[in-house]
């Protein structure tokens, strides 16, 4: 289903939180490209930047995180490129929800206490599609609202009105009000029970296969990945230390790490497996290991793990996949430590 | 509704704590100083007087406590809080009657004008922090840590005596006869120009401040960030989500700072002599007026929890989530 | 002690299972001297203490002594100038600094213990206790204090400091204690507390060795306020002659200046100084105040690095990116 049609490219972006000394680097030369039409996961555990990522490309990153490098560029249906870092105040504000939307993790927050479901999810109308009057633009919102199956008479509601799974419903909705290209969604269920995470996660499928966005889906639950995504990248440390299409990962993850990362979840289909984890937890962004960020958690480290840093290469020509690991690369012939 | 009726019943239970600490003060203070003063004013008081005062100051030594309280009660009740010593032999009620006006105004307006221009700032300088406006808070700092009389003080100084650009002292020039028309509404207005300049300059700085911080926390709640996502212009943004949110605990630190704010512009009325209730307060303590004292702390406390029965109510006005269907 | 309460304070998991946890927090500990708000207000704050210990002997009069000075602009001889009675200035304000000090740490230290018990109490206890302790501070906190510190103070014949002091903490608890409540409610949710009263620890050693020590910043921070709220009402109390006028301290040295008429016979230095001193003093207390509250709270911070060269704004990241091209093709977005 995703043709090869590149929406979204980030090469070499580098984030930093701070300025000056006291920087610390929360993404380092990433680069990731996102299909017309295709769903990528992100996963990876808490701090190794994978909502940084998102963030960064719309450069919604709160202070004190800025931007150091690279190029993140948006394609057009049509062609011609769009580099959203060069973008000023104004044009971004213009490209934003109109070609990109976020879903939010934690639904409690993200919508404003103070105002109704339906101011919310007008006014972002009335910024962009000026032309729309005021009953157009509620009966936009009813049919939103009915899209993502919550009954338009909600509308006057406020948030703490709503149960959490309806408010995650709201920001789906709101997310799709003027039918982006692509739609990010970091963690958007992590805060409902499991019954309601599938229903909403079926749902924004069925609505991807009608309306036809890209999705960046972000995760640490990588069960969830493996189900709902066609492609996966997998960050640690700041780093993507491997990505390819979901059922590769799944039936033969490259990077010791998306094998320790698998191991962690129960998988959802398919044959049980050993819960392992993975030793330890990962390091603070102001104390990256040198070399192989993963290598002081790795079983398989070898000597130049802890010396020089992967780069992310494909491992064979067979797959269009890509894995940064010593154990892939064109590592320098050495031997195991163990 | 729920929500109202609770912060009523909360108003009525501190009115009452107000009163009755009012009515033990006198009776747990060591020595007479009231029986003091009716032995100075002997002959000059009729007894309806000296009942009324030994009610409200307990010395009818043959009554117990209880009986002392539900006296007290109804003698508040009637409206009857003693004479005044310093404005013998008007009733405390009536000094207060008369002076009362002048503080509301006073007080009232330049509470609000500093509330509404402090917000104001404070949502410019917390919405684009690091940028000139931050060297302001410097300066804010310094003009909040400098007590409110003395201000008055150096105001006067400058503007009264220095540049003699304002009166000095009073509400009104005393050769008018109080009325509503403009030669003694004008002449207030003068007259209050510089006690509400300084009292403006000095609250302002608490709520620059107050508001600044509110805003710096709001503004990297989620739902600031959905706003920047979706797009909206930074007026809505700033207004609408950010400030919108930061404002609500800024009326709740409102309420609650009103009784420090009541102090600080009692003490500017005592500086100016304006005639208000602060300065009979002051005039009460130099003469030793406890009749007058005890009125005056009852009148303040009694508006204090009126204003902040108000901010509650604007509160539920602006916060949705106070207002649940019964 | 500092340092432990940043975890208390910072809300959210960060920090609670940190590795590298307790190396963060020491350094933590010394950002806060690092400050430039908390430094420069801790040396106000010692400078004053040095003048409240040692004035009295460095004052170069007695204040009391009248002389033929009368009403003196500054000079050398008198650096402050001359009170309409002759007496120096400087030297009242000198002596003056330790009644100041002295009444607003007491009134600071018996506030914070009313509040530190009655908050704790109260988040700790939970149901009837808390809902009437948080009755009573809540009344306690709407009713005027300063009205109710001049009556008090206005029976008592003769006030002396510790008098003061008593009074002025008995009507300024209340703020503390509402925000220590508050704290020790959500505190008392925690894992570790929860772990600890599991195991069937004694509730008084887990106040003392689980909550409190997770309290510390904002019982400074609140400790701070007080002190800042006994000064400002001990010397308005001085100030409308409620206080005993015997006794040097600012609030008397402007009682005297304002009944003497100072202001209409143009004698500023009579009462700049002793103003100045008020705001310089309660200036330093708030400086040390918002370096606790920003180092409990980072956000506030209003210095963010090396801030000169890239501009931190919501919802815009900066870009600095060595050859930040504009955007080449097409610019507008609008569909």
């Amino acid at each position: 289903m995703s043709g090869n049609e590149a929406v979204l490219t980030v090469r070499g972006l580098n984030v930093d939180y701070g300025t000056g000394d006291g920087a610390v680097h929360a993404l380092r030369d990433v680069d990731l490209t996102l299909h017309r039409g295709e769903v990528l996961g992100l996963a990876g555990e808490s701090g190794c930047g994978k909502s940084t990522l998102a963030y960064a490309v719309t450069r919604l990153l709160p202070p004190p995180g800025v931007i150091t490098g690279g190029e993140v560029h948006y394609h057009r249906q049509g062609g011609g490129a769009l580099d959203l870092l060069a973008l000023s105040a104004a044009e971004l504000r213009a490209f934003r929800w109109q070609e990109l939307s976020i879903v939010f993790q934690g639904a409690m927050n993200s919508l404003n206490p103070v105002h109704t479901v339906h101011s919310q999810l007008t006014d972002v109308l009335r910024a962009h599609r000026p032309e729309l009057k005021r009953p157009e633009r509620t009966a936009r919102a009813r049919e939103l609202l009915e899209l993502v199956g919550i009954s338009a008479d909600r509308l006057p509601a406020y948030p703490h009105q709503l149960s959490g799974g309806m408010r995650q419903r709201v920001m789906i909705a709101m997310a799709l009000a003027l039918e982006p290209e692509i739609v990010i969604m970091d963690e958007p269920t992590t805060a409902l029970d499991v019954v309601m995470q599938r229903q909403i996660l079926r749902q924004l499928v069925r609505l991807r296969e009608e309306l036809g966005f890209s999705v960046v889906f972000i995760t640490h639950d990588i069960s969830l990945l493996i189900e709902f995504s066609d492609r996966i990248a997998i960050m640690y440390g700041g780093r993507i230390v491997e990505e390819a299409a979901a059922s590769s990962i799944y039936r033969d993850p490259r990077h010791p790490y998306s094998d320790g990362l698998l191991h962690s979840f129960p998988a959802l289909h398919g044959a049980r497996r050993e819960l392992t984890g993975i030793p330890g937890s990962p390091p603070h962004l102001s104390a990256m290991p040198a070399g192989c960020a993963f290598h002081p958690r790795c079983g398989r480290a070898l000597d130049v793990c802890a010396t020089h840093v992967p780069v992310l290469a494909a491992p064979d020509d067979a797959d269009p996949r890509t894995v940064a690991c010593w154990l892939h690369g064109q590592a320098p012939a050495m031997t195991s430590r163990s | 509704m729920k929500y109202l009726l609770q912060r009523l019943a909360f108003y009525l239970v501190t009115a009452w704590a107000a009163i009755t600490i009012n009515f033990l003060i006198p009776r747990m203070m060591p020595g007479d100083p009231v029986q003091a003063l009716l032995a100075r004013f002997q002959g000059r008081l009729d007894t309806g007087a000296v009942d009324s005062l030994k009610a409200l100051f307990g010395l009818d030594e043959q009554q117990s406590l209880w009986q002392q309280y539900t006296d007290y009660w109804s003698h508040l009740l009637d409206g009857d809080l003693g004479l005044s010593f310093t404005f013998f032999p008007t009733p405390v009620s009536e000094v207060i009657a008369q002076s009362l006006p002048w503080t509301l105004a006073l007080v009232g307006i330049t509470t609000l004008i500093s509330f509404l221009l402090g917000t104001g700032i404070g949502v410019f300088t917390g919405w684009r922090r690091g940028s000139w406006m931050d060297s302001l808070l410097p300066v804010t700092t310094f003009i909040s840590a400098i007590p409110y009389f003395w201000l008055g003080l150096i105001a006067i100084a400058l503007f009264a005596v220095k540049w003699p650009l304002f009166p000095a002292a009073g509400g009104y020039d005393s050769s008018l006869v109080p009325a509503f028309d403009w030669p003694f509404v004008s002449s207030a207005l003068y007259h209050g120009a510089l006690p509400g300049l300084t009292i403006v300059l000095s609250a302002v700085a608490g709520w620059i401040l107050g508001m600044r911080n509110m805003m710096v926390t709001v503004s990297s709640e989620d739902y600031v960030m959905v706003a920047q996502a979706k797009g909206l212009s930074e007026r809505r943004v700033m207004f609408g989500y950010a400030a919108r949110n930061a404002i609500l605990p800024n009326i709740s630190g409102f309420a609650l700072s009103l009784g420090f704010i009541v102090g600080g512009t009692l003490l500017v009325e005592m500086v100016f002599s304006y005639p208000g209730i602060g300065y009979q307060l002051f005039q009460a303590v130099g003469a030793k007026d406890y009749p007058l004292m005890q009125g005056v702390f009852l009148i303040i406390t009694l508006s204090v929890l009126a204003a902040n029965l108000l901010a509650d109510v604007l509160y539920m006005v602006l916060d949705p989530r106070t207002r649940r269907e019964a | 002690m500092a340092t432990t309460a940043t975890e208390a304070a910072v809300t959210g998991p960060a920090g609670t299972d940190d590795p590298a946890g307790t190396r963060a927090r020491s350094r933590r500990g010394m950002r806060l001297l690092r400050g430039r708000k908390t430094v420069i207000g801790l040396g106000i704050l010692a400078f004053f203490v040095v003048i409240a210990v040692v004035g009295p002997w460095i004052a170069p009069y007695d204040p009391d002594t009248m002389s033929d000075q009368l009403l003196q602009p500054p000079s050398g001889a008198h650096w402050f100038g001359t009170t309409q009675t002759g007496q120096d200035v400087l030297s009242q304000i000198l002596v003056g600094t330790r009644g100041v000090l002295v009444v607003g740490f007491v009134a600071g230290i018996l506030a914070t213990v009313l509040s530190v018990v009655i908050g704790v109490s109260a988040g700790f206890l939970g149901g009837t206790a808390d809902e009437l302790l948080s009755l009573l501070s809540n009344v306690f906190l709407v009713i005027p204090g300063l009205p109710l510190i001049i009556i008090i103070a206005s029976f008592v014949s003769d006030a002396g400091d510790i008098l003061i002091a008593a009074v002025i903490a008995l009507t300024s608890w209340a703020w503390g204690a509402r925000v220590l409540r508050a704290q020790t409610l959500s505190l008392r949710r925690r894992d570790y507390v929860e772990a600890a009263r599991a195991t069937g620890e004694s509730t008084w050693r887990i106040i003392f060795f689980e909550v409190l020590p997770n309290l510390t910043a904002v019982i400074a921070s609140g400790f701070v306020s007080t002190v800042i709220f006994a000064i400002l009402s001990e010397i308005t109390l001085a100030f409308i002659g409620v206080a005993d006028i015997s006794d040097w301290n600012w609030g008397t040295v402007l009682f005297w200046a304002q009944s003497n008429q100072a202001l209409a016979q143009g004698a500023w230095w009579w009462f700049v100084p002793a103003g100045l001193c008020i705001a310089l003093l309660g200036m330093s207390l708030a400086l040390i105040n918002f370096g606790i509250d920003e180092f409990v709270n980072p956000r506030l911070r209003t210095e963010t690095g090396a801030s000169r060269k890239v501009r931190m704004r919501v919802g815009f990241t900066p870009v600095t990116r060595a050859s930040a091209a504009r955007g080449t093709d097409d610019r507008e977005t609008g569909s």
